[in-house]
């Protein structure tokens, strides 16, 4: 437990202090180990480096929770996490990097402000909580575990029973209370503007979850979100703000980098852009809203992204919504996974050309599809297709799971179809480099014809992006409806887009993009590994930051929700429609602005809200049981399925473990 | 023997067929239904005995596809086809002025304003921008954007569902909703899409929507999305829209009622006049239509205070079901909204797609916006400085080019300029010669050190016949006025633009 400078948790959470001190015995054997390892090949002068690294380095963490620590358990905790630090000078053999905590004087003002730039970044706690997200190996689909069907069952009861007591409610309410019901009968010749069917779900199910959606925020989302406290009395319908403020950790937002801040390299730049610059460029791209900065930002996604030419959006939606009807028409064939955005959906229906689907993520299908649509032709002429284009993404936002590249360059091959990646997820998020879905598989971006991608996310700021070759980009630029009549751009969204870029790449402050890589990497897979120990069923790839816990039952929905707010940490929680009617789920993404203290936290509570509303439920298939030497010591009551022991680790197991199982395959 | 045999064979087999039919359970129950059925009522044993034997039939029919069409191939026919087939490429070769546009498209170094640095390293007089009230170059904005900046960060990092919902977006919401006197308002993260997305959310397939023939892109994008059925009216003609109206109500007047909409703008992006709001109101409610008015173009621009065609033109903002707004133009922020009841905007929170699937407006152009509406409300005189310098402007236009005239309305800052009829008709002009003209037109005014644009003609869906393009907007100059500028300035620049289209089109014979 280093250096958390606010604790505003510390009477909520219970710090698993009682681990650090067996967690701090484990990294110290293996750094002990790696030490030797490194002494062996890299000689004397790294070593007196790494010494000098090491003592500086101790020297800041101590003086640092000196100063920070509220509490004498965390001075504690702070002190003994100490000896990880002879590992930071073992990883710095390989990844040469300044020290990054960021050393303050005991100054009361002085500390507040590092105080408030940990709640938006939170200060990386130890060298070894960095990995490098790369595809190895044999790229699968995750297995997905399912629940015993006790959960299935009482899942669809449970929407049976709320579909018909809704029923119940409606045919009473509306002999009763038919002013509750006015907007929803024809009013005075006029029909209503949404109908009673379609809202049923709505009016039923989720208003009585409501009040887990929409939640107002105020500050910084970044590795603390600051929730503004509200209250319904009327069955939320209408919310009443408390004037109180909760400052939770922050689960939910698409925050990959951490470049969601206020201070920093990206916000002096912007702050300076908007003194330069002003605020708005006032006119579409194709008038007079092209600036320098435009044309640098756009030069800069070319580079990064590794394509000869691209071009900026002021929003991520209406990238997919205008390039899809400037690139395909009739004649031609989108091929569309089916859990693709509503956004590529919105942009094929535009474009007019025909649309067919393949199954999530099943490349056999897709090239079933292919085979046939190929084969057939056009329906009724059978002329052949003009063009078909593939668009999958890059990262599901709700699945947490990655496109299957490899295969998809293979079938495009010989399919002789048109690529495209939606990277609103994965650009940044992904690779060693962060640079999206080609840089993890190690793809050349040549091999996919068009990237998208959205720069809300990863870089802290706004808009989207297309990515590909030239040729393409000049006809988008002409053609493309966003370009125009759509507002350009600002500049204060391009200077953070631009500068957030540079550091990623390394072009500013060296080291700090290539650490908040790293440290997603590892926050993505320890939260990860953490939880499947645990025993809930997790979807998706382990390298995704996007981590999604299934919760079935709709009632746990909103009892996860209040559980961890209680504890206050923000999630985002997501149902039908959104997902299947049985698979409810919560979603975690994860982002680099996350100490591992964060991560022990998220998992403390998840233990414990997961004993409380049964929430584990795997049954090991996918990963995570208990090791051959533990299983013995623990075979007591839980049942065997399929030859493997459903995985129900011990917190302080999983704490103890988790940084050194982080960097072998998960299994 | 020859007979008896098979007989015998026969009779076994029926006696142990009935012997092992009488061992299944509940076959004595079966036996008495229909020995019973049979007595009371022979016909509907008949019945019940053909269907039993079409289930049967039914069950046992091979299967077919439905796609009537569909080849059979074996996968080596597959093979061959699939080695066949050549696409197309992904975008075809570049037209000769699409690659002209390309080249001179406008790249600004530095800030945008009144005098804009263009990358060629001259000065212009900039009258492309929608920078009306030259709100760009005032710092106090910029020192408030940047407070912001410092509490919130620029992006939100998420859709406003999941935790993207700032307390300054619900700020800005209020204010705009204030300023307009609507009970309630929503922000979207940009102006363009904002219509697009309002229209389908409302109006499904099945319902109906009668629209204004010069409607924008946005609208048309919108419309084709929701799958109404669309009727158009000749534009701005409220007695064409009244025929509309009629017929509709005559056809419908048998069918379940569906929603209607008419939908329209307020300052036509394509054309500049302005609609006849309290005739649309009035026909709106004799026919029970609901009213999305598109205010792009009028919010911040028309009225005594910005609000609008409503007040330019005294009407009660609460008279139109839905107002669509932008907050990117003249309020120099970014972002759109639609306003209306609460009823209107919850609706639209959960099932407009570019709101519930984008990530939220950044926080310091959601205080921009705020800021900006508060200005136009405070000082009205920002406003009618504006106007004085649209007037100057128009002056050296309008009344005096003998070739080109101002489709706009006098309050409208994007002055709009078309060939009059007899000058297209005298000089044969097609509408590519049109485009290329105003073009020229363009070019020798950026020479001359006045930036101004032309409005593009809509894109139009690929692989669609050039018959079925529809409506398309004439080929037209676009001049936008600032206040930024003195009147002196104005109407030099204005002369430079007549001069241009007066030499570009007496150079063509």
């Amino acid at each position: 437990m280093p250096t958390r400078t606010i604790n505003p948790f510390a009477t909520t959470t219970s710090t698993p202090a009682l681990d650090a001190l067996s967690e701090k015995d484990q990294p110290r054997r293996t750094s002990f180990s790696k030490n030797k390892f490194t002494s062996l090949f890299g000689g004397a002068s790294p070593r007196t480096r790494n010494e000098a690294a090491a003592l500086r380095e101790a020297l800041i963490a101590q003086q640092q929770a000196l100063l920070d620590s509220p509490s004498p358990q965390q001075i504690n905790s702070s002190s003994l996490s100490l000896p990880t630090i002879n590992l930071t000078t073992a990883t710095a053999e390989k990844m040469p990097s300044e020290p990054k905590t960021l050393f303050q004087p005991p100054d009361p003002e002085e500390a507040a402000s590092l105080a408030r730039a940990h709640a938006q970044f939170g200060p990386l706690g130890s060298q070894s909580h960095r990995y490098t997200s790369r595809h190895e190996g044999e790229f699968g689909d995750p297995i997905e575990d399912e629940p015993p069907y006790y959960y299935l069952i009482t899942t669809y009861i449970s929407y049976l029973i709320l579909i018909v007591f809704g029923h119940v409610r409606d045919f009473f309410g509306k002999r009763f209370r038919r002013s509750h019901y006015s907007h929803l009968a024809e009013r005075d010749g006029y029909a209503p503007l949404n109908s009673d069917f379609d809202n049923f779900y709505t009016r039923r199910l989720k208003m009585r979850i409501n009040d887990c959606f929409s939640r107002p925020i105020t500050g910084v989302p970044g590795r603390f979100i600051t929730l503004m406290d509200r209250k319904s009395t009327d069955g939320n319908i209408t919310f009443k703000m408390l004037g109180t403020l909760t400052e939770t950790l922050n689960m939910s937002s698409y925050n990959y980098l951490g470049f969601a801040q206020s201070e920093g390299p990206c916000a002096d730049a912007t702050e300076a852009a908007i003194k330069k610059y002003g605020i708005s460029m006032v006119s579409p791209r194709s008038d007079a809203g092209t600036s320098e900065l435009t044309v640098e930002v756009e030069d800069l996604i070319a580079n990064f992204v590794g394509k000869p030419a691209s071009m900026v959006f002021s929003m991520g939606f209406v990238t997919n919504a205008t390039t899809f009807p400037t690139i395909v028409g009739r004649g031609c064939l989108m091929i569309s996974d089916e859990l693709n955005h509503s956004s590529i959906r919105f942009g094929a229906r535009l474009s007019g050309a025909m649309v067919s689907m393949f199954k999530h993520n099943d490349m056999r299908d897709l090239e079933r599809v292919l085979r046939e649509v190929i084969s057939q032709g056009q329906p009724r002429t059978h002329r052949p297709w003009k063009k078909i284009l593939v668009a999958v993404e890059g990262l599901y936002s709700m699945e947490g799971t990655m496109c299957n590249l490899p295969d998809l360059v293979a079938l495009k091959k010989k399919y002789k179809f048109h690529l495209f990646v939606d990277e609103a997820h994965s650009v940044g998020a992904l690779g060693p480099r962060g640079r999206g879905v080609c840089d993890y598989f190690g793809i050349d971006p040549s091999e996919v014809d068009i990237l998208m991608g959205t720069l809300t996310k990863s870089f802290g700021a706004n808009g989207g992006y297309i990515a590909a070759n030239k040729d393409i980009i000049d006809k988008l630029r002409t053609q493309n409806a966003a370009m125009l009549y759509a507002e350009s751009p600002t500049p204060p969204v391009l200077t953070q887009i631009a500068s957030a870029l540079r550091m990623i790449t390394g072009d500013l402050y060296p080291g700090q993009g290539e650490e908040r890589l790293q440290r997603l990497a590892f926050n993505s897979r320890y939260l990860r590994l953490g939880l499947k120990r645990l025993g809930f069923i997790v979807y998706g790839h382990d390298d995704s930051p996007i981590i999604p816990i299934m919760l079935y039952n709709p009632a746990k929905m909103p009892a996860f929700s209040h559980e961890l707010l209680q504890r206050k940490i923000s999630v985002v929680v997501v149902g039908y429609p959104a997902t299947p009617l049985v698979s409810s789920r919560a979603r975690f993404c994860v982002s680099a602005a996350h100490t591992k203290d964060d991560l022990d936290r998220m998992l403390d509570a998840c233990d414990k809200v997961g004993d409380r509303l049964q929430l584990k439920f795997s049954s090991g298939v996918a990963g995570g049981s208990l090791p051959e030497e533990m299983q013995v010591a623990e075979k007591d009551g839980l049942k065997q399925r399929n030859g493997v022991s459903p995985p129900r680790w011990q917190l302080q197991h999983v704490l103890k473990r988790g940084v050194e199982d982080v960097k072998v395959p998960l299994r | 023997m020859d007979f008896s045999d098979p007989q015998g064979t026969a009779m076994r087999f029926f006696n142990d067929a009935s012997a092992h039919f009488q061992k299944l359970p509940g076959s004595a129950i079966l036996l008495r239904y229909i020995k019973s059925s049979y007595q009371n009522d022979p016909a509907r044993s008949a019945i019940e005995l053909f269907l039993v034997i079409f289930a049967i039939r039914y069950l046992l029919a091979p299967t077919y596809s439905t796609q009537k069409s569909k080849v059979s191939l074996t996968d080596q026919e597959i093979d061959e086809l699939v080695d066949e087939w050549t696409p197309e490429p992904l975008v075809a070769a570049p037209t000769q002025f699409e690659e002209l546009e390309n080249e001179k498209r406008p790249v600004l170094v530095g800030p945008t304003g009144p005098k804009s640095k263009l990358s060629n390293g001259r000065t212009v007089t900039n009258l492309a921008s929608y920078n009306f009230y030259n709100f760009i170059a005032n710092e106090e904005l910029k020192e408030k954007a940047i407070k912001t900046l410092r509490k919130y960060g620029v992006g939100p990092c998420g859709p406003p569902g999941f935790y993207g919902t700032q307390d300054v977006h619900i700020q800005t919401e209020a204010d705009v909703a204030a300023h307009l006197g609507t009970p309630a308002c929503i922000i979207y993260a940009q102006s363009f899409s904002t219509i697009s997305s309002v229209i389908p959310s409302f109006s499904k397939r099945g319902d109906i929507i009668v629209a204004d023939k010069a409607v924008n892109f946005a609208v048309r994008k919108g419309i084709q999305i929701s799958r109404s059925t669309v009727r158009w009216y000749e534009h701005n003609d409220m007695e064409d829209l009244e025929r509309v109206l009629q017929n509709i109500t005559k056809e419908q007047a048998k069918k379940p009622l569906t929603r209607r909409f008419i939908i329209t703008e307020g300052l036509f992006e394509n054309i500049g006049d302005v609609v006849n709001l309290p005739k649309l109101i009035e026909l709106k409610l004799r026919y029970k239509f609901r009213l999305i008015l598109d205010e792009t173009w009028s919010y911040g621009v028309l009225g005594r205070t910005g609000r609008g065609v409503t007040e330019a033109q005294n009407v009660d903002a609460r008279e139109v079901d839905m107002i669509i707004g932008s907050l990117a133009g003249p309020l120099c922020a970014a972002g759109g909204f639609c306003a209306g009841t609460e009823e209107v905007v919850e609706h639209q929170r959960i099932s407009s797609a570019s709101y519930t699937y984008s990530a939220a407006l950044p926080a310091l152009l959601s205080t921009t916006a705020s800021e900006t509406i508060t200005m136009l409300q405070e000082q009205p005189e920002i406003l009618t400085g504006l106007r004085e310098n649209i007037k100057a402007m128009r002056a050296m236009l309008d009344p005096r080019s003998d070739w080109v005239k101002c489709t706009s309305i006098v309050d409208n800052p994007i002055l709009l300029l078309v060939l009059k009829p007899e000058v297209i008709a005298s000089k044969n002009l097609s509408l590519e010669d049109q485009n290329q003209l105003f073009q020229d037109v363009v070019d020798e005014c950026i020479a001359n050190g006045v930036l101004i644009t032309r409005l593009r003609s809509m894109p139009v869906d690929l692989g669609v016949h050039p018959r079925d393009r529809g409506w398309q907007p004439q080929p037209t100059l676009k001049v936008c006025v600032t206040s930024g500028l003195t009147k002196k300035e104005t109407e030099k620049a204005g002369t430079v633009i007549r001069h241009a289209v007066t030499k570009m089109i007496s150079r063509r014979k």
